[in-house]
């Protein structure tokens, strides 16, 4: 079990540069009198049960890791809370693109076609914007074919080479349609994955959010709350902030809120995506 | 004021970006502008540019063909981000604030005057105060080095036609090996010190650079002169490579210039300027005379500097003084200047084998050594040294020259 006196947050390396964040912020909280320390893990899911088994305090979740713990938190009897996001995880959109010759002028016209999408479990490149597609009548898999590229399952989406692939494929002719995150279209631009004017913006999703900071009930209040205010309290005009700030890409931690949730929970019932994790987890609670 | 910034059918990444980051710095961090545009990704594109730059943003839905219209209020990142920023001294050297006493080991790789983000990271660089480093004069003798860069190919008449003894041919082969080496010490030394240079004294970081460079030709030159006749260059002996040894070891800037420049490279002033006097050939004159106007310079930037610093900091003379003793006890069991060597300078001087000559070239080379002599003598006074203080440490020099 996690020690009380010290706050265990979970993170899943992504990127290396998960370590150089994390061990600044420990340095960072420490210096304030939070003795702070992270566990890093390969994928979301093993996360999401270490925090379920007491491992961690508060876990550091992608959307989907935020609604398998809800939702375990829920068939267990016990909450889940998203005490703090970044003000860039909020009010993300999913844009689906098209080549700008295409013939494609609305979702209908989708029908019969390719559909390249990037990790199975990813959110922004695959979960909300099928699911956005299937609201408005198109079925994935029934109407249209999808093209996953699956680069490290279990991170979520939170590695961009599926959505970079899946673009590439739109611009090589393998796909007729992609699904990418609005600002990886700027992205994919200005690297030259994909050309702005060879593409057209076929449709966007609504506003949705990304990763928040979870907590369980439980959870040693003083610690959660001395890390709360600290985070809260960073400045970007802090030197010893801004740098782990540019490389966690957010200019302010804001409180968390669950609202934007909405869409990527209905993704996630019609597809089933998360039933059996979710299941699993809450037996082995019980 | 209100801004109001029209696209048009600009798109955002098409180069309105810079329209707009320059519109939110006019109005400021809090402030609120407002976009419209025809392009049909700017509402898209604008969402996902404010979220990342943590601006507020508000669309204005676009009805049919109407240009899309969004406020955007200025989230005060960029003026955040330079809030702890720090000068990095002026430019200009010559302005008081321009070259500061200690310079921070955060301003990295920055041009001097550069404004420079605060959280840079830290260079490890070794030479950070200026009392160590720094001449007024590095400026004018940089200019003057670059004014004065010879191409090897041109300079050197290296068509012209010539035939000596082979005994001749073999001191001048000789020599030139042994320049080599030295110019090889005189190139590995100033350039293992810009690596530990903060580059906030850029004067002498690019003196330091043409000096290498200098020494790098030089090895060309000497190296070409060596195999104009011959298949092999010459003798390399132990005891010469170990008195290199120590100036090559040296880890301290201040001591290896004073060791380096002053003293070694000025007592090869006098050298190189004999081998272009008793030269037997047009070649090995030229090489000579190009090398030794080289060096000059470098013992001029020696001199400079090591003056200010002891203008600074006089009790840093008896270190000087120390160097040349310890460099004296580690070389005193050592050969010193390879016999091969004096042996070919005596030939040189002499031109021929005939006794009376042979005996009026010992004596030139006598003379040079009374002259390396006076040289040492008159730069370590310069320095501020005592004439009994320069006789002893001139004394103590390396028999090697260098």
């Amino acid at each position: 079990m996690a020690d009380k006196a010290q706050l265990i947050m979970g993170a899943v390396a992504y990127d290396p540069k998960v370590v150089v964040i994390w061990d600044g912020f420990q340095k960072y909280f420490g210096a304030r009198d939070l003795d702070f320390d992270y566990v890093l893990f390969s994928n979301y899911e093993k996360q999401v049960e270490a925090h379920f088994r007491g491992l961690i305090h508060v876990a550091w979740n992608s959307p989907l890791a935020w609604l398998e713990s809800e939702r375990v938190a829920k068939a267990v009897g016990r909450r889940a809370e998203a005490i703090v996001m970044r003000d860039t995880d909020m009010d993300l959109t999913s844009i689906i693109l098209v080549r700008a010759d295409s013939g494609i002028r609305e979702l209908a016209d989708l029908k019969g076609k390719k559909v390249a999408v990037g990790a199975s479990d990813s959110p922004q490149a695959k979960l909300i914007p099928l699911g956005f597609l299937s609201e408005k009548g198109v079925r994935p898999d029934t109407d249209f074919t999808v093209i996953v590229f699956d680069k490290l399952a279990g991170k979520h989406g939170d590695h961009i080479g599926g959505e970079r692939d899946a673009a590439r494929a739109l611009m090589n002719g393998d796909a007729d349609a992609a699904c990418i995150l609005d600002g990886n279209r700027l992205g994919f631009t200005r690297e030259g994955t994909i050309s702005s004017s060879a593409t057209r913006i076929l449709a966007q999703t609504p506003p949705f959010d990304h990763c928040n900071l979870t907590v369980l009930d439980r959870a040693p209040s003083s610690l959660i709350n001395r890390f709360r205010d600290l985070l809260l309290e960073m400045s970007y005009a802090s030197d010893e902030v801004r740098p782990l700030f540019d490389l966690e890409g957010l200019k302010r931690w804001l409180p968390g809120r669950t609202q934007g949730y909405a869409q990527l929970a209905a993704a996630v019932d019609r597809f089933g995506t998360i039933d059996s994790f979710v299941k699993g987890v809450a037996e082995q609670c019980k | 004021m209100q801004i109001d910034l029209d696209l048009g059918p600009l798109g955002f990444s098409e180069g309105g970006h810079l329209l707009i980051k320059r519109a939110l710095r006019n109005a400021g961090a809090g402030q609120s502008i407002t976009v419209t545009g025809t392009s049909p990704e700017l509402e898209i594109d604008l969402r996902s540019w404010c979220r990342d730059e943590g601006h507020g943003f508000e669309l204005q839905p676009r009805n049919g063909e109407k240009p899309a219209r969004a406020a955007i209020v200025n989230g005060g990142a960029e003026a955040k981000r330079w809030t702890g920023a720090q000068r990095a001294g002026q430019a200009d050297a010559a302005l008081a604030d321009g070259v500061v006493g200690h310079a921070p080991r955060r301003w990295g790789l920055a041009a001097r005057g550069a404004t420079v983000e605060g959280g840079s990271p830290e260079f490890d660089f070794h030479l950070v105060d200026k009392i160590e480093v720094w001449s007024d004069d590095a400026a004018r003798l940089y200019a003057q080095a670059v004014a004065a860069q010879w191409d090897p190919k041109t300079a050197i008449p290296w068509d012209a036609r010539f035939e000596l003894d082979d005994d001749v041919e073999d001191a001048v082969v000789q020599l030139m090996t042994y320049l080599i080496e030295n110019e090889t010490a005189a190139l590995i030394i100033p350039s293992r010190f810009i690596a530990q240079l903060h580059p906030h004294f850029r004067e002498v970081m690019q003196l330091l650079a043409v000096q290498a460079a200098d020494e790098a030709r030089h090895i060309d030159v000497f190296t070409r002169r060596g195999l104009m006749k011959r298949d092999h260059l010459g003798l390399s002996t132990a005891g010469g490579q170990a008195s290199l040894k120590t100036l090559v070891d040296e880890p301290e800037f201040a001591i290896a210039s004073f060791l380096l420049s002053v003293l070694g490279e000025g007592t090869f002033l006098s050298l190189l300027w004999f081998i272009e006097r008793y030269a037997p050939d047009p070649v090995t004159a030229a090489v000579a005379k190009l090398a030794a106007q080289d060096e000059g310079r470098h013992v001029a930037f020696g001199i400079a500097h090591l003056t200010q610093h002891l203008n600074n900091d006089s009790s840093f003379r008896p270190r000087l003084a120390d160097s040349v003793r310890r460099r004296h006890d580690a070389l005193q069991h050592t050969a010193g200047l390879n016999a091969e060597v004096f042996d070919a300078l005596v030939l040189i001087a002499a031109g021929s084998w005939d006794p009376e000559d042979l005996r009026r070239g010992h004596q030139r080379v006598m003379d040079l050594t009374k002259e390396m002599d006076e040289g040492r003598q008159k730069r370590l006074r310069r320095l501020g040294f005592s004439e009994q203080e320069a006789a002893e440490l001139s004394s103590l020099h390396t028999r090697n020259f260098m």
